[in-house]
């Protein structure tokens, strides 16, 4: 039966070919947006942004999806969106959209790769499976351990689980698949 | 849309939106109580989940019925005899073995109806409920999980488990009521048949009860009433308390 919650949208991380100036500095502004609870990753290599188009009065059109629905953060991600391109001189108007829902699928390469580096297990590209999989085994980010158990499904932010590394005892966190 | 089918539509996300409000105000009441730290941040993260819901189905009921009421305003501004969410959420916490029990029931029943709200006609709820179901799924398991594990656990949390779903089990047929709101909501697609979700809450509760060594309830007198307004006294405390401060300074901005 397919899954009529998970769509195939992929995820979108800059300017389309073509793009105009203004557009292009509206995608340079947002990717100076960081992550409120992750500070490592900006707003665009979350997958966040979801379009940026011109409207036919010449003005932006910003979408933006939340990522859980409750994430306290996204209020204050709505703002910085808005405040980064007012600095950079843009007209500009944000939305939140919620259709299609956002995945961790959306998160880009580059952004996975500085979750990596501070520690935070990146998400599996698996989103048709999200949340739903059994928990896969991880490797530990700090000693490459495969010897490694989960201390709970909930952590310090929405996207993450607790893990803990049974080789060297430390515990980090796991971006969950969603 | 005919008038009609806009006032059925307004009456059911105002009840899922109710629903999902109160029982996520219910766990946040375990903020700082829970028994374990790793508890205490998962309980209030399904709460934040569930007021996440809510405040999408209440912005969405109030823009259905057009009278210029946001997610706030619905909140805050209706009393008891207004909310129509199921007594089951309502239900106080009591310990934490009866938290997971209330919680085990309805997220069953919140991932089967969301799975199927996501092919809803109406493209609001569909979107709505394309972005909860993924969250309760995950819910349901952590919910699931603590049940098979004090159901199967010592003669105390089996017992106290037992009692628990014997306390709620007559909450849980009101979430199956159908009404002739419903039924054209049904006949439209926009939401899904009762009797369906029915059928497969009772395949989902079943293998988790008998997982967890305890007998399933039978369904005898059930108790009704929420879904038009007729709530246990439990309701009132928590409004008091949840709408305190939009009612002493009302309309205050910061």
């Amino acid at each position: 039966m397919p899954d009529a919650a998970i769509s195939d949208v992929v995820g979108c991380w800059g300017p389309e070919p073509g793009a105009d100036a203004t557009v292009k500095a509206a995608w340079t502004a947002l990717d100076g947006v960081m992550d409120p609870e992750i500070p490592v990753l900006s707003v665009v290599e979350l997958g966040i942004v979801r379009s940026v188009a011109r409207a036919a009065s010449g003005r932006l059109e910003v979408m933006v999806t939340p990522t859980y629905s409750g994430c306290p953060a996204t209020g204050v991600i709505l703002l910085e969106v808005e405040t980064a391109l007012a600095r950079a001189g843009l007209d500009a108007r944000v939305s939140a959209v919620i259709a299609p829902p956002w995945t961790t699928d959306w998160i880009s390469d580059s952004g996975r790769a500085r979750l990596a580096e501070v520690g935070i297990v990146p998400p599996p590209r698996s989103g048709k499976r999200a949340l739903t999989a059994p928990d896969e085994a991880v490797a530990c980010p700090l000693c490459g351990s495969a010897d490694t158990s989960q201390i709970s499904r909930f952590g310090s932010t929405a996207c993450k689980a607790l893990h803990r590394c049974n080789a060297c005892l430390e515990p980090f966190d796991v971006f969950k698949c969603h | 849309m005919d008038p009609e089918t806009r006032q059925a539509l307004f009456g059911y996300a105002l009840r899922l939106g109710d629903t999902s409000l109160v029982l996520g105000h219910r766990l946040s009441e375990w903020c700082g109580h829970a028994p374990e730290l790793e508890e205490d941040i998962a309980l209030t993260n399904v709460a934040l989940d569930l007021v996440g819901h809510a405040r999408l189905l209440l912005a969405y009921a109030g823009e259905v019925e057009g009278e210029g009421r946001d997610e706030d305003r619905l909140a805050y501004r209706r009393d008891v005899l207004d909310y129509r969410n199921h007594l089951l959420a309502e239900q106080p916490n009591r310990d934490f073995g009866h938290t997971i029990v209330r919680q085990f029931l309805h997220d069953a029943w919140a991932v089967e109806l969301y799975d199927r709200l996501a092919g809803s006609t109406d493209a609001g709820l569909a979107g709505i409920a394309a972005k909860a179901v993924k969250e309760v799924r995950y819910h349901v398991r952590h919910s699931g999980d603590w049940l098979i594990r004090l159901g199967d656990g010592t003669d105390v949390s089996h017992t106290r488990m037992r009692d628990a779903l014997e306390r709620l089990w007559p909450c849980t047929g009101e979430m199956f009521e159908r009404d002739s709101a419903e039924d054209r909501l049904v006949a439209a697609g926009i939401a899904p048949d009762p009797a369906e979700l029915r059928a497969a809450w009772n395949a989902r509760v079943a293998a988790v009860l008998a997982e967890a060594t305890l007998e399933r309830p039978a369904d005898g007198w059930m108790q009704k009433g929420g879904r038009r307004g007729e709530h246990s006294e439990h309701l009132g405390y928590l409004l008091a308390e949840m709408q305190f401060l939009p009612r002493a300074y009302p309309d205050a901005v910061w």
